[in-house]
């Protein structure tokens, strides 16, 4: 087939115990060692383990950002539930669905999408090797299908499997070698041009979130467990085992958030990391944390609410919450990374603001972030490194923990120093830190709170623009929808509608005037969000920040946006509009 | 982690408990009994010799956990029953202070009762002192859990008809090490025990039976039926338990001084970050 083929996506699925999530990262990591970029989402059946399972994979010569609009083949290890997942895996007549026939038929929702179906007998190739599994079979017809190397083949299975012995890696290379002469036998081919040999990062971004926060230098890490947000806390206690610091699991979300505040006020940057159900929890003591200005990052992997929601898939829904969720007027930063490759470096960049700002930072990552695999190529930017002020201005003179400074930040000394004892307190408070009901005690500390919030030194980490500078449409967007508008807005741009995407970073406070510097040109604004409610929408209309004309696109999850859907969105309003 | 090093200034004096008296008034009615806490407290934080700037005393919402500002320590005054997990948090962070948690039964035994639990099973070198008066104080007048069940109330009329429960049984189930009761109005034998609790290893808890004046007057009355040097401290957990259940309700000393091993410190040192980063290299 064409060699101009920009990349490959495949899915492997099968029942519980086949092994197609393994067989998926094994296909991704031979990528990355043949020169690919690549993702990988993955799906699971309802159980808690075990169960049908299928990895998504697109792989190729350039960055991929978004899931796919479209599957080029189904590897299907058996039929046993896999069909719950055929709304997630798009199909259509030039997909190819390799199917054993002694898995059965083909279940009716896999043979409407008109793909062809190619027999492939998996459990008879994989009896042919000794020690032979399934998942490899599949696996070695999905990396010969994408013309992956055998010298890479054989070096990410010894990575992926190494550990399990070389009898385990023999078995895993014959079988994924009788996969791919079987299915050279049959001459099909997505075989991809040859990618760029270079170092790049496989990495979640709940990964990558951890390794931000070791970089910004967090050293205390409280947190509750919950999906999709866990692995964050899990990879945190393994890393910090070694680079020092702790993970308390907490009995609560409450208790975590209260137990960053002690770490916070003992002089130490701190980190707490949750779910939409657990940043209900912490929502009173986040407004404890702003009014006593104690510096912590709260880490927010959104996930399909309200409540229970679904555990397991990407909404962002909790934007309103981040930005407001508090009794009383809370002033706060919400920062969200835009990728997976962002996440490294926002994270970071979170725990530098919240101890120069001495405030909370709520990071709001999503599920599609935290918990997809990519490759990517090595994250450069990485911020200035700031840090808490704790010396007092003078020495002698009556200390004022929440003196009224110019820029509203004030000294924060940590126990321990003689003669700066002061009390954090969530009650109103002077100057001094000691509690008053006065009005302007209350509004002088408010306003100390809001102007360093606003004047703060941003530089230009609030935003990232992409696309043409002439662009006349401009698609605003956060996190993991900023990948898909990115794909939606080069090929609207390729089909001679100029259009770029203005990615959020620093959600709140929002910078205004380059806001509106980004924007200008544009004919046509759209804001594209994963939630019903158009969260960021109404944000930006709130402080005035869109043009009169500007469009909202919002709808929820659980489905992930696609390219395809973004470009038809716009297309479609357009229409409507000509009428 | 970053190592603070507090300062150990070598006081020329021995500390008095002039030395940890603020300038903050107290807010408490007059004849409250968290006045007799809170002396007792200067007096056993002048006794321990950590001078105020090497204490931190954290507490939750109620009269009772006013106390912070009324100390010349640093403090933390949070939210409604999360003194506990402030308080680990802050002493895990800094093994290095002397990290005191105090507050009301409301504040300790209800919003706060799950984090009570976990503080005792974690076991963290903590020492929590609950000023228990059997009320909602700062709320004018509610049944806690603490309060007798026939209390009667606006809140509930004719009294709960819920059974009181007892902190110190459950304490000692979840796993203190130290288990003792005060009496607010006995304020020297109370900084004894205060003393006591701070210098034994571990979580140690100190219920201080501490008079409402306000919305429990008759509590004046533990005066007299207070039953002191009625307790012999032991560091046997069931015959603890049963001399806490059975009876002597208003017993004041120590009944219980374990030698569970404290929660574990963290690693010390900051690593090298991109030692770690490395791991996500593919080539
Ligand atoms: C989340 C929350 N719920 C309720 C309150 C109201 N509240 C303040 S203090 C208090 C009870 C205090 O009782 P206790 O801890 O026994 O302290 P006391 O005043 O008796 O010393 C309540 C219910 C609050 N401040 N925050
Ligand atoms: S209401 Fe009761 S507990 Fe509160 S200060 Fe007055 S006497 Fe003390
Ligand atoms: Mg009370």
């Amino acid at each position: 087939m064409s060699t101009t083929r920009k990349s490959v996506a495949i899915v492997i699925a099968g029942s519980g115990g086949t092994g197609a999530i393994t067989a998926g990262s094994t296909l991704l990591a031979t990528a990355a060692r043949d020169g690919h970029y690549g993702l990988m989402t993955k799906l699971s059946g309802a159980q808690v383990r075990g169960g049908e399972a299928a990895a998504l994979i697109e792989i190729g010569p350039e960055p991929i950002e978004a899931q796919p609009d479209r599957f080029d083949a189904l590897i299907a290890l058996d039929w046993e539930n896999i069909d719950r997942f055929a709304p997630e895996i798009p199909l259509d007549g030039d997909s190819l669905v390799f199917s054993d026939p002694k898995a059965g038929a083909v279940p009716p929702v896999i043979a409407a999408t008109g793909a062809r179906i190619v027999e492939m007998p998996f459990t008879a190739l994989a009896h042919s090797v000794e020690g032979g599994r399934v998942n490899m079979v599949g696996f070695g017809v999905a990396a010969t299908l994408a013309g992956l190397d055998d010298d890479a083949i054989e070096a990410a299975v010894r990575a992926q499997i190494g550990g399990k012995g070389e009898k385990a890696v023999a078995a895993s290379l014959a079988a994924a070698r009788v996969g791919e002469e079987a299915l050279n036998a049959l001459g099909l081919s997505f075989a991809l041009p040859m990618g760029e040999k270079k170092t790049r990062w496989m990495c979640s971004g709940n990964d990558a979130v951890g390794l931000g926060a070791l970089r910004g230098g967090i050293e205390f890490v409280a947190a509750y467990p919950i999906t999709p947000a866990t692995e964050i806390t899990e990879w945190l206690a393994v890393e910090m085992q070694e680079h020092g610091g702790r993970v308390v699991l907490a009995e609560d979300e409450i208790a975590a958030i209260n137990m960053c505040c002690g770490a916070s006020f003992a002089g130490v940057p701190t980190m707490t990391i949750t779910s939409g159900p657990g940043l209900a929890l912490k929502v009173e003591t986040l407004g404890l944390a702003v009014a006593a200005e104690l510096p912590m990052v709260v880490v927010d992997v959104m996930r399909v609410g309200p409540s229970t929601g679904v555990p397991t898939k990407s909404d962002q829904g909790d934007l309103d919450i981040a930005l407001r969720g508090t009794p009383g007027d809370a002033p706060r930063v919400v920062l969200a990374p835009m990728s997976i490759a962002d996440c490294a470096s926002t994270t970071e960049w979170a725990v530098n603001v919240a101890e120069a700002l001495q405030t909370p930072v709520m990071l709001l990552s999503d599920q599609s972030i935290g918990q997809t695999q990519t490759i990517i190529d090595i994250p450069e930017n990485r911020p200035a490194k700031l840090r808490r002020l704790t010396e007092p201005f003078a020495e002698g003179v009556d200390f004022r923990r929440y003196a009224l400074t110019d820029s509203g930040v004030s000294p924060m000394p940590a126990p321990g120093r003689p003669g700066t004892q002061w009390v954090a307190d969530g009650l109103s408070h002077k100057e001094s830190g000691h509690p008053s009901n006065a009005a302007v005690d209350h509004v002088a500390q408010l306003n100390k709170r809001l102007r360093k919030l606003e004047l703060f030194d941003w530089g230009d980490g609030w935003a990232e623009t992409f696309g043409p500078a002439d662009a006349t449409t401009a698609l605003v967007a956060f996190g993991s929808t900023v990948g898909p508008a990115k794909e939606a807005a080069r090929r609207l741009t390729a089909a001679g509608q100029p259009t770029k995407v203005v990615a959020l970073r620093l959600i709140s406070p929002l910078r205004k005037g380059p806001f509106a510097a980004a924007l200008a040109g544009a004919r046509r604004v759209v804001v594209v969000e994963q939630n019903a409610s158009g969260q960021l929408y109404r944000h930006l209309l709130g402080e005035k920040a869109l043009p009169t004309f500007a469009e909202s696109f919002a709808r929820p999850g659980p489905a992930p946006f696609r390219p395809a859907e973004i470009v038809a969105q716009l297309e479609t309003a357009l229409a409507e509009a000509a009428e | 982690m970053t190592v603070h090093e507090a300062p150990h200034a070598c006081p020329q004096q021995a500390l008095t408990l002039k030395d940890f008296k603020s300038s903050v008034e107290p807010i408490w009615c007059s004849g409250c009994g968290d006045f007799g806490v809170l002396q007792a407290l200067q007096r056993a934080l002048a006794e321990l010799g950590r001078p105020p700037h090497e204490v931190v005393v954290v507490s939750g919402i109620g009269c009772s956990s006013r106390l912070p500002a009324y100390t010349t320590a640093y403090g933390f005054h949070g939210v409604h029953g999360r003194a506990l997990p402030v308080a680990t948090g802050l002493k895990l962070a800094r093994p290095d202070l002397e990290v005191i948690t105090v507050g009301g039964d409301g504040d300790g035994y209800s919003i706060g009762g799950n984090h009570f639990l976990h503080a005792c099973r974690r076991n963290v070198n903590l020492t929590y002192i609950v000023m228990d008066n059997r009320v909602y104080g700062m709320t004018k007048g509610q049944p806690s859990p603490t309060t007798e069940a026939d209390w009667d109330s606006d809140a509930a009329p004719g009294g709960t008809g819920v059974k009181p429960f007892s902190p110190l049984a459950i304490a000692l189930a979840a796993g203190a090490n130290f288990v003792a009761r005060g009496f607010a109005l006995d304020v020297k034998p109370l900084a004894n025990l205060i003393v006591e609790a701070v210098r034994h290893p571990g979580f140690s808890f100190l219920e201080v039976l501490s008079p409402c004046i306000t919305f429990r007057p008759e509590e004046m009355e533990w005066k007299k039926s207070i039953e002191r040097n009625a307790v012999q401290a032991t560091a046997d957990r069931a015959a603890a338990t049963a001399a806490i259940l059975g009876g002597g309700e208003m017993a004041t000393g120590v009944f219980f001084k374990g030698d569970r091993g404290s929660y574990a410190e963290a690693p010390k040192g900051h690593g090298d970050a991109e030692k770690i980063a490395a791991k996500f290299l593919v080539a």
